[in-house]
């Protein structure tokens, strides 16, 4: 069959292993291709299985995917090191439109391994002509859960950042409470045209769409990223569908006008 | 162009066809069923015209033969991947009309949803071919008339009805006409035989608002439906499946990529790395299995997935009725629609 069969992965090399905390590390990949951030990678130790995996970087011949320690696959994983390889396919998923967020206001909320999906959109957004328009909430559970740690000092020196943790031992002098306390507070100064990203947890998400549409956000300039099981990326295997969407093909990122009717 | 045959003479046809095809078909498998002394119709590979269950419907569906329920899909040797091969020898299927309608279903999700087709179910399907067992009477679950796959005019090389000791055949493939001819007590006007009333109706709801995803009609399933899963197993259109990676060796280094049939009825579904989980109640899950099969599969695709063969219906061993279901569900709507 000359046919291209597009479950057959290919063998991509580690090309630097960054560590943000004991659970998460980024794994710099070989790779070349066109890759939008919001998208995935289906990852996978073979004899271990896949997981899909969201783009938290791209550059010049490598993606980077920030893996979270928490499954068969991703323990496996862990054990890899630079000069080793992984097996990857894709990328898949719609990803995030960039260039809707270069003009005028935008808020990114972001909760945890959230923010990996949207790094490059607050990259993008650091690097705009008005950075001061740009808004980033980023969340954490605790200050030892924070990632990206160089990013975050690079992105609060152009944009307006707000790092927050869930909870903090004492003494901590940086914000503490969910990063939808900070909504209601965002300087925005035409909310019915500001545009909005919101990934992270399903909770997290859903309060802080609230705080967003409470705060006068219109639906239709609020984007979310979806994450579902998966086992294909490829609109087969059935456990990402959400109603007549699937995760893998029309996501991960929805706008919320199609999101907030999607019921799993 | 039709055909009257002996059933020597149909005999006769499948000995010919059983040279370039393999033959698979319903089968009567005695003292097989779930029960002591009872009897399963499944599918098989047949030798003889004889071996076809042409009477009852089959308990299980075809789809097996597509999309099996334990596939390998390649096998790894370190960082080396070998897709495994598979029996690619051209294989007829017999088939009932609410079975050839679920093929278009198949077809729809692993060839036509998403740009990339499916290798593995492609390389198969190229090698199959149907025929048509018509339909003399309804059988007990179905509801195929109301989902409209009563009736298929195309899909199928040939067609075989058994009345008054003969069988009937209408033959499509233009490459049979010459064997059909030779071997046919006479030629005639033969269509295949179907049914145009079930015992069982449904109503379809045409939109079903969001409201009803909340409501409590799904409720009772949460405390009947055990979560088996066996719906899904029996159903011709159900597709999903999850990758399994397993490994031989002490070291490691050598192992395979399966692919197995999976139920978003059963635990684990919608399970993500980190302890996630979708649809925990049974409730939720009966209203996932049964929205997709009646609307949300047609909101993607312009038609419902349901072909209406009742076989989850027989199948459940809590005696839950996917078509009571249904009607359940087209009352709540409309109720739901009347209270504005």
């Amino acid at each position: 069959m000359a046919e291209k069969n597009p479950y057959i992965p290919f063998p991509s090399e580690i090309l630097e292993v960054i560590r943000h905390t004991r659970k998460e590390y980024t794994f710099r990949m070989a790779f070349t291709g066109e890759v939008r951030p919001g998208q995935f990678f289906e990852v996978s130790i073979p004899k271990y299985g896949e997981a899909p995996i969201s783009v938290s970087g791209i550059g010049d011949g490598f993606v980077d995917l920030t893996i979270r320690k928490v499954g068969r696959v991703t323990n496996e994983v862990f054990e890899r090191y630079k000069g080793q390889k992984l097996m990857l396919r894709g990328p898949y998923g719609n990803g995030f439109d960039v260039s809707l967020y270069e003009k005028g206001e935008v808020v990114v909320i972001a909760g945890g391994t959230g923010v990996s999906p949207v790094r490059g959109v607050i990259s993008a957004l650091a690097g705009t002509e008005e950075p001061r328009d740009k808004h980033v909430i980023v969340g954490f559970k605790s200050p030892d859960d924070m990632l990206f740690r160089d990013d975050l000092k690079t992105w609060a020196e152009k944009l307006d950042l707000i790092l927050t943790v869930d909870g903090a031992p004492e003494g901590y002098a940086g914000n503490i409470g969910l990063v939808t306390k900070f909504i209601p507070g965002l300087p925005i100064r035409d909310v019915a045209e500001a545009q909005a990203v919101v990934v992270g947890p399903p909770a997290m998400m859903r309060f802080s769409v609230m705080g967003l549409l409470e705060k006068g956000f219109q639906e239709k300039n609020i984007w979310v990223s979806q994450e579902r099981k998966m086992c294909c990326g490829l609109g087969k295997c059935g456990h990402c569908r959400i109603g007549e969407k699937y995760v893998c093909l029309d996501g991960p990122v929805f706008n919320y006008t199609e999101s907030k009717d999607m019921i799993d | 162009m039709g055909y009257i045959l002996t059933k020597e003479g149909f005999d006769a046809v499948v000995d010919a066809l059983k040279e370039q095809y393999r033959l698979y078909a319903p089968v009567l498998k005695k003292g097989e069923g779930r029960f002591t002394d009872t009897d399963v119709v499944r599918y098989d590979f047949v030798e003889t015209a004889g071996q076809i269950e042409l009477e009852k419907k089959s308990d299980y569906a075809f789809k097996e033969l597509l999309t099996p329920l334990s596939e390998t899909l390649f096998f790894f040797t370190e960082d080396a991947v070998k897709p495994a091969d598979a029996d690619l020898r051209p294989v007829i299927v017999f088939l009932r009309s609410c079975d050839l309608h679920a093929v278009k279903r198949l077809d729809q999700i692993y060839l036509a949803n998403g740009k990339d087709r499916d290798w593995f179910y492609q390389r198969i399907r190229d090698c199959v071919r149907f025929a048509l067992i018509g339909c003399g009477r309804t059988c007990a679950d179905g509801f195929c008339v109301d989902m409209g796959s009563n009736r298929s005019t195309e899909g199928y090389m040939f067609s075989l009805d058994e009345v008054d000791g003969k069988i009937l055949s209408d033959v499509k493939a233009p490459e049979l006409e010459g064997l059909f001819a030779e071997k046919a007590e006479r030629a005639g006007d033969v269509t295949p035989r179907y049914v145009t009333e079930n015992s069982v109706r449904v109503s379809v709801p045409e939109t079903v608002p969001n409201s009803i995803y909340k409501a409590g009609l799904w409720d009772e399933y949460s405390t009947r439906c055990i979560g088996c899963g066996r719906c899904n197993f029996v159903c011709p259109t159900c597709t999903c499946y999850t990758m399994q990676d397993v490994y031989y060796t002490d070291n490691g280094k050598v192992g395979e990529r399966r692919r197995v049939a999976s139920s978003c009825m059963v635990d684990g579904y919608t399970d993500v790395a980190g302890g996630g989980q979708y649809r925990k109640s049974c409730g939720e899950r009966m209203r996932f299995k049964v929205l997709h099969k009646v609307y949300d599969y047609r909101r993607r695709f312009g038609y419902d997935m349901c072909v209406g063969c009742g076989r989850c219906d027989a199948v459940c061993p809590e005696y839950i009725s996917f078509s009571a279901c249904i009607n359940k569900l087209d009352r709540a709507v409309k109720e739901a629609q009347s209270n504005g």
